[in-house]
């Protein structure tokens, strides 16, 4: 089989993954929906002794777990249904596992395809920061907190693998001159790096705000209610965000002085893309600072986080798409 | 502010005295250096970028922004006022800037000196109530106290805890600290961070930027009368400029020949002879779009390429000529559909000036939409063009644009129907023009636009940037914290230990530093069965 053909079957591995990553979202959901059924019933029992009764004689009598009226905490419905739960949600854990070894091999594919990093466009771009996404989600899911944050990460990665390969899909191909470099493989490749790392980290953030007010409202049901505790949330995100930060600083800005130097002339030229690339550090450094700063942490912390997180997203749609800079690569 | 009925008082006296100047000055830079100003500066920094990247900017792009004013003068009238066609530039960013540098070193100096003070420090001496400490554990030992205290010291140590030395009421407790790197990175990231815009900064003022437009087969010379354009700071000495020729001997284009990427780049060399100095041997180089030729500190880039087309004019008599050689055309698209001028200064005796225009077409392609260039590589190449006689008007002083045709004072050639003069032209072939003299396409060469420039300070500015990563990983991922160990008398005269730790770093958990007390509480009783072994033995 010749390269091309492997580049273009990358393609269609690429979608079979976009599939897997739906049909792990879906199974996350149903346990997602098994669970939030267990905790209103447990409120409801709390709340109506008399009904937790009727309840029990109801599950005793009538056997089917799945009808909702298997309601108390301690009855044997409970325990099916929680069984239930955990089978789905190995399911999805493992749908996500297996399609994210399906989407790395897609990326290897379109790698060897075309013979360099597969990094040099959009497409490539999106599949493969999609991949550090999902690996990192897959490395936070040994943790509870991580289990959660998963969850939803995947409709993330279902949405931006979805769109790679529709939208921005580029047929493989060379790339043009500027970007024959190793430059591109160090230079772009911390950037897909730090593009997961923050959008894992964006997840977090955005649960942490959730989970915040609802411990604040004191609700015990709903979906608020079903995440970690907002503190260890705030923890991760920062986190993620400490690695991520430097690597932003040393890849794209640093080492992008210095290719832009080598192949342009000038290390700093206030292009579209490097402006961006400047906005998205200054705001994560002010995220860093805000933390570190008494009364900004948790929820407020957490937005300017996501501040940041828009900047990223700019940076790589927006300039990409809008601006036309020299940064002009995306192949649309 | 509040005043009671009973008070008779003017109100302004129930305010605080008022702020002299100097407490004024104190209160203001106090302000400027505390976080949240840090904070509010950082964001209006960003926002203040973003301008930037949405309205073209001269630095980056004059074309662009030349294209703008044209179309909306009125607009540009107020982008002008603001300074939005220059944002990095305008006085307003610059106050952003300068108020954000000053707040961050008005910030980490005074860190500075109270980290030096801390490291010369001795760590704290323990709490009386280690309890209290977010991590804590309590174990007994058989040593004695003393012993206890002896290994406790011992294992703290080979943690890399720095060791308080005891003062004398504190015989039973040791005090201990760690992660002094988090505030050393943090300080280090944030001066670096100046060297860099200093670097950048200062730098500019003595760098410089040239383009020069060679066509193979031609050269320059590295002077400013040679340069299209320059752009310098203001330190930066003509004299400085190294002095070296050079003649571009090829300039190679390849393209994506086929499949879906056709008619991309996909490869750009330039091979020159460089003569360094006058009288110095010549050298032959090659210069590729990733692969820039340095001269002592001065480099070259290849930027745009096109091409140029050879004409040789011949006056009525077939044999005169009146012009010949390459001359570059601007390409208009990414096929290299390229549009230029020849302007022929004819001697009086053979007839008045000529004006040609003309289009290039690497590989020309005609249908009902005219001709139009369908691929980059020149693989059908032929020229389209009509022309005009009379006066081309290069002797009245004013400057004049080599690709436009200034025709004011002259008259387009007509065809036999009374229709403007056109032409077209394969390689080789000539055309005569309706008053005897003829054009003959003689082939094309390439031209490239040369980069030269000088970046003053990168190297400060790389250093700058490494260090600020280093600081910033030391300042991100070092924790701060503090342990403490003592030792007493149990009621059963045992020895009791207590460990107790506190963090005093970001982010980090109350689970780590558990952890980390439980390992010192576990390696101190791991030295400590080691000792009694020995003393049972």
């Amino acid at each position: 089989m010749d390269l091309d053909a492997v580049a273009e079957w990358s393609r269609y591995v690429v979608v079979v993954a976009t599939l897997g990553y739906l049909a792990s979202w879906l199974a996350f959901c149903a346990e997602a929906g098994i669970h939030s059924r267990r905790r209103r019933a447990v409120t409801e029992a709390a709340a109506e002794p008399e009904r937790e009764l009727v309840g029990v004689a109801a599950s005793a009598s009538a056997a089917p777990a799945d009808e909702a009226t298997a309601s108390a905490p301690s009855g044997p419905g409970d325990a099916e249904l929680q069984e239930r739960a955990d089978r789905l949600g190995g399911l999805g854990r493992g749908l996500f596992a297996l399609t994210t070894v399906a989407l790395a091999a897609g990326v290897v594919m379109r790698g060897l395809g075309t013979e360099r990093a597969p990094w040099a466009n959009m497409y490539e771009f999106s599949i493969t920061g999609t991949l550090v996404a999902s690996i990192v989600f897959i490395a936070l899911a040994r943790t509870v907190v991580g289990r959660v944050v998963a969850v939803w990460a995947v409709l993330l990665i279902f949405v931006t693998v979805g769109l790679a390969s529709t939208f921005l899909y580029v047929p493989p191909g060379p790339v043009q001159p500027a970007l024959q470099s190793y430059w591109l493989v160090i230079h772009v490749g911390c950037a897909v790096l730090a593009f997961g790392l923050f959008t894992v980290g964006a997840v977090v953030s955005a649960l942490q705000i959730v989970s915040e007010r609802a411990a604040e409202r004191g609700r015990t049901t709903g979906f608020g209610a079903s995440l970690p505790e907002s503190a260890g949330l705030d923890r991760l995100a920062y986190r993620l965000t400490a690695i991520a930060f430097p690597i932003w600083t040393f890849g794209p800005l640093i080492l992008g002085a210095i290719w832009a130097e080598v192949s342009w002339g000038r290390y700093w030229g206030w292009d579209p893309k490097e402006v961006w690339a400047l906005i998205t550090w200054l705001a994560y450094a002010a995220y860093l600072h805000a933390r570190a700063t008494a009364g900004w942490k948790g929820s407020k912390a957490s937005v300017v986080a996501l501040i940041g997180y828009g900047t990223v997203l700019f940076s790589y749609f927006g300039v990409n798409i809008l601006f036309n800079g020299l940064h002009s690569y995306g192949g649309l | 502010m509040t005043t009671t009925p009973m008070d008779t008082r003017p109100p302004v006296d129930n305010r605080p005295p008022p702020l002299n100047g100097l407490e004024l000055a104190r209160w203001a830079w106090r302000q400027l250096t505390s976080m949240r100003v840090a904070l509010i500066l950082l964001f209006l920094l960003a926002v203040a970028a973003i301008p930037g990247s949405i309205i073209p900017q001269t630095e980056a792009n004059p074309l662009n922004v030349r294209d703008f004013r044209a179309r909306n003068p009125e607009l540009s009238q107020w982008y002008d006022r603001l300074g939005l066609f220059d944002v990095y530039s305008t006085p307003w960013f610059a106050a952003i800037y300068i108020a954000l540098m000053i707040s961050l070193i008005g910030c980490i100096l005074p860190r500075c000196w109270q980290h030096w003070k801390a490291m010369r420090a001795q760590p704290p001496k323990a709490p009386r109530r280690l309890t209290r400490m977010p991590a804590y554990r309590k174990v007994e030992v058989d040593a004695t106290p003393d012993e206890a205290l002896a290994v406790a010291r011992a294992e703290l140590r080979s943690r890399r805890f720095r060791l308080r030395k005891p003062l004398e009421d504190e015989a039973d407790s040791v005090g201990a600290e760690i992660g002094y790197l988090r505030e050393t990175g943090n300080l280090l990231f944030h001066l670096a961070l100046v060297v860099v815009l200093l670097a950048v900064a200062l730098g500019g003022l003595f760098s410089y930027r040239a383009t020069v437009l060679v066509t193979e087969g031609s050269g320059f010379s590295n002077q400013v009368i040679q340069f299209d354009s320059l752009s310098a700071g203001a330190l930066f000495d003509t004299a400085d400029l190294p002095p070296f020729s050079m003649d571009l001997d090829e300039f190679r284009m390849e393209f994506v020949e086929s499949g879906n990427q056709i008619g991309q780049p996909a490869d750009y060399e330039a091979t020159v002879t460089l003569v360094r100095e006058p009288g110095a041997e010549p050298e032959t180089h090659t210069i590729r779009v990733n692969e820039p030729l340095n001269i002592d500190g001065t480099s070259v880039h290849i930027m745009s390429p096109g091409y140029a087309p050879a004409f040789t004019v011949r006056a009525a008599d077939g044999e005169t000529i009146l012009a010949e050689g390459p001359v570059p055309f601007l390409p208009r698209d990414g096929s290299f559909t390229s549009e230029g001028v020849v302007k022929v200064e004819v001697p009086p005796e053979y007839g008045d000036d000529i004006g040609i225009q003309a289009g290039f077409l690497p590989t020309a392609f005609l249908d009902e939409n005219g001709p139009r260039s369908v691929f980059p590589g020149a693989r059908n190449p032929e020229v389209y063009l009509t022309a005009w006689h009379g006066d081309l008007g290069l002797d009245d002083g004013q400057p004049q644009s080599i690709y436009r045709l200034d025709t004011e004072d002259m008259e387009q050639y007509l065809g036999d129907g009374g229709e403007p003069y056109r032409a077209r032209l394969p390689v080789g072939e000539t055309v005569g023009l309706p008053d005897g003299r003829s054009i003959t396409f003689d082939g094309y060469v390439t031209w490239v636009n040369l980069q030269i420039g000088r970046n003053s300070g990168r190297e400060l500015a790389l250093v700058g940037g490494v260090a600020a990563v280093i600081g910033l990983m030391g300042s991100l991922y070092a924790r701060r914290r503090r342990a403490w160990v003592r030792t007493s008398v149990g009621p059963e005269g045992r020895t009791v230990v207590e460990v107790a730790g506190l963090h005093r770093a970001e982010g980090s958990s109350g689970d780590r530093l558990a952890d980390e007390i439980g390992a010192i509480t576990d390696g101190l009783l791991l030295r400590l069965g080691g000792a009694e072994g020995k003393r049972e033995d």
